[in-house]
């Protein structure tokens, strides 16, 4: 047995054991003896942010950009409020983080304490599961099979609430091997005789289509392998939803591009005429499959995915296969290539060639302007520039993310960070201190926008202090781009509040940060301000002056199907309809 | 080996699934064993209420106490699809250990206990006690103006005794709703 230990010794000793490397934190009174055990070791960083939706934030950046488990340090009461966006952020997107908060100590729980909030209850709808901790002998347990919880199955958020006292007490430590874990155990062997069917309609399949997504980057490495694999030996066309990019190279041949409100054309219509949809880790997402009566209406479906209540639950599949993506995508492999199946190649190749005069519509094409800057050809250059380094991406939310997401090209997983599901202004900057703690000498850049970005602004100073070299490429439209798009569309051009009529001097903002400020308005001034930038060793907020009209082609109006898109050059009034309109 | 599965061949098509008119909503006891730790009802319930599902009765209570799990009985209604979710749902929920369906895993009972407080003079009052004892009903309380029965039995059967206790002066009724099991 072990010698007895107090509560928050044990809370350092359990992350040291689970191998966590780095906390994003905030400190107050109820996690005072937490951070005292913090200033008596080095083994585990701490990141001070400034504001705790930022520690949760960074967590997730930095459990997105490597696979590992994020962890956020927070106080009782607003602290732990604080996190809750964070919180919900992360479990749309199955991200897995642990916020560990402080508590009022228990004998006060109950008498609207000082900074007392009921921390579990207001967390209980957006954590994947969480713990109030009232005994310290319990404690290091109940860490250790968080860290459980949080990895494995479809990963998420959780939260474990510590009460002053039990911090302050003393109790035996549980080693991470003794740790009796729940019987929480999700499936991850999927069924062999629906793997054996979906193999077969793949051999007679003549139209069709891969989408993969966010579960992908979460089953692992391996997992991306085996789909480049699949993808090798098919020659079937791929597309991919918004969190699942890079698990399949930008470059790759199949490529189609991104799909769903914002995606590809020919991504799209091909999911639109598929005879075989194959979803691979995503969730049918309202964003993806727009009007769901008629979403890849005369398609066999089949549908990969760990967490059981994300099949049937807006898409009827044909094909159900419950289980962890490399784990089914390896059993899928072995029964295609001993069954010798192959490809219908005749008509995937004609499949192929009605899906090469889709892309012949260069659906992302623009004119860029010899005066003011537009947003896509900034992104453009923008990935010009930057693609040959070790790049992380990270976004905020709106117009630009989508840009983002058009027009950067992702050639591995878990470099590109972004609030798809809940779609969280303030998100990007957070996140990219968290990947740049996880990857010191990589080039992270958060494309943002100038409205996103004031939302966590205050994080510069957390990049100044910890010297994290974060890129804020902000496409400055002076407008809240997103919201702006939707009145134009749906609103009769009736601008209500969607700009900002007294926004800083971002250069002048950096400066008084200790960090560089560029500007750039002129088109021809760009390529040397983006360099600057990337050679500039410390922060640096990169003012790009945008085109401020600028609208966010294709789009696929709220309540239509894919086969409904909007085109760049299409005439946008009146596009969406009454019942539409109340979609989001 | 031939493809078992065509499309539109499930008569759970996603297509009609979304349209609220076609689909047929189906009354389902759910027994759900659960770890029985604080926090744990609030889970379920918050599941219920935060994704619209309904609740027609929902009772809890430890059986085994040295392996601290619970059983809670809810009883539900929504349409094919919506109680697959449910059954998904409650699966994610870190301390539920098991979800079985008694309306689909084959025959069950289900028996529900409840208490009525019925006041009344001279010929109502007759009527009501007449009216107990044909349905097994055991008085468990009473003064000179009010009877308290106790009834056990299906949840229909204590409906068509509370039915009939209202004119003769049903002033209270506690039910505590379905426990169930699985026969065999
Ligand atoms: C926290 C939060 N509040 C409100 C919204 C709604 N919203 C979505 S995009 C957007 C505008 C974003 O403006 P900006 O960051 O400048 O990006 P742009 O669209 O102009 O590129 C708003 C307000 C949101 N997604 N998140
Ligand atoms: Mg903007």
């Amino acid at each position: 047995m072990t010698k007895p230990m107090t509560g928050a010794k044990m809370v350092v000793q359990a992350l040291k054991d689970q191998g966590v490397e780095v906390v994003f934190g905030y400190p107050g009174g109820a996690v005072l003896p937490i951070y005292d055990e913090i200033f008596q070791q080095d083994d585990i960083r701490h990141v001070l942010v400034r504001h705790e939706q930022a520690a949760v934030h960074a967590a997730e950046g930095y459990a997105r950009s490597t696979g590992k488990v994020g962890v956020a340090l927070v106080t009782s009461g607003p602290g732990a409020t604080n996190a809750v966006t964070g919180l919900t952020d992360a479990l749309m997107d199955s991200i897995p983080i642990i916020v560990l908060s402080g508590q009022v100590p228990t004998f006060m729980i109950g008498n609207d304490a000082f900074q007392e909030a009921d921390t579990v209850g207001i967390t209980r709808p957006c954590t994947k599961h969480n713990w109030l901790v009232k005994e310290t002998d319990a404690l290091s347990g109940v860490i250790h099979e968080a860290f459980h919880v949080a990895a494995s199955g479809r990963p998420g958020p959780v939260l474990i609430d510590i009460p002053k006292d039990v911090q302050f007490a003393s109790g035996r430590y549980t080693q991470r091997e003794k740790a009796r874990l729940s019987r929480y155990q999700p499936q991850v062997k999927g069924d062999a005789e629906t793997i054996a069917a979906l193999a077969q309609a793949m051999a007679t399949a003549k139209k069709p289509v891969i989408y993969s997504g966010g579960g992908v980057i979460n089953s692992g490495n391996q997992a991306s392998q085996l789909l480049r694999e699949l993808v090798a030996e098919t020659d079937f066309p791929i597309t991919s939803t918004l969190m699942g990019l890079g698990a399949y190279p930008a470059s790759g041949k199949n490529w189609l591009g991104m799909l769903g409100m914002h995606g590809l054309y020919e991504a799209n219509l091909a999911t639109h005429g598929c005879d075989l949809l194959i979803n691979i880790g995503a969730r049918f997402d309202d964003r993806i499959t727009g009007r769901v009566d008629d979403f890849s209406p005369h398609s066999l479906k089949a549908h990969i995915d760990i967490d059981a209540s994300s099949i049937n639950k807006i898409v009827h599949v044909d094909l159900p296969i419950l289980g962890d993506v490399a784990n089914v995508l390896e059993d899928l492999l072995r029964i295609w290539r001993d069954q010798g199946s192959v490809t219908n190649r005749e008509a995937v190749a004609k499949w192929w060639r009605q899906i090469e005069e889709w892309r012949a519509v260069e659906c992302l094409k623009f004119s860029p302007s010899g005066k003011v800057i537009k947003p896509q050809h900034a992104l453009s250059r923008l990935e010009a520039l930057t693609k040959d380094h070790d790049r992380y991406i990270t976004t905020e939310v709106g117009q630009h993310q989508m840009w983002a997401a058009q027009y950067i090209g992702f050639e591995a997983p878990n470099r590109w960070m972004t609030s798809g599901g809940l779609g969280t202004m303030g998100y990007g900057h957070p996140a990219s201190i968290g990947v740049q703690m996880a990857h010191p000498d990589a080039l992270v850049i958060n494309v943002a926008g100038e409205a996103s970005w004031l939302m966590n602004m205050q994080e510069l100073g957390t990049a100044v202090q910890y010297r994290l070299p974060v890129k804020q490429f902000i496409l400055n439209n002076e407008r809240l781009g997103m919201v702006r798009q939707w009145q134009e569309l749906l609103h009769g051009e009736r601008y209500s509040h969607s700009w900002s009529e007294a926004l800083p001097d971002f250069v002048k903002l950096a400066e008084a940060f200790g960090a560089k400020g560029i500007q750039c308005k002129d088109p021809d001034d760009l390529d040397d301000a983006i360099r600057e930038m990337i050679e500039h060793p410390g922060p640096v907020i990169f003012d790009c002056l945008v085109e401020k009209h600028e609208n966010c082609f294709p789009m696929i109006p709220s309540g239509e199907p894919h086969n409904k898109m909007l085109l760049a050059n299409a005439e946008t009034q009146g596009q969406i309809t009454a019942p539409g309109a109340v979609l989001v | 080996m031939t493809l078992k599965i065509k499309k539109g061949t499930s008569k759970h098509s996603a297509y009609d699934l979304r349209n609220p008119n076609s689909s047929v909503s189906e009354r389902h006891t759910l027994a759900v064993i659960v770890d029985n730790e604080a926090g744990v009802l609030a889970r379920v319930i918050g599941l219920f209420s935060g994704r619209g599902y309904n609740i027609e009765s929902l009772t809890v209570a430890e059986i085994d106490h040295t392996g601290h799990t619970s059983r809670i009985t809810i009883v539900t209604t929504g349409t094919p699809a919506v109680i697959v979710q449910i059954k998904a749902q409650l699966g994610r929920i870190v301390p539920v250990h098991e979800v079985h369906d008694l309306t689909v895993e084959g025959p069950s009972v289900e028996r529900e206990l409840a208490l009525f407080k019925v006041s009344g003079q001279g010929e109502k009052r007759v009527e009501a006690l007449r009216l107990a004892d044909v349905f097994r009903s055991r008085v468990v309380d009473s003064t000179l103006e009010t009877f308290t029965f106790e009834l056990t039995g299906s949840p229909q059967k204590i409906d068509a005794f509370a039915d009939l206790m209202r004119p003769l002066g049903l002033k209270e009724l506690a039910r505590t709703g379905v426990a169930a099991l699985s026969r065999g």
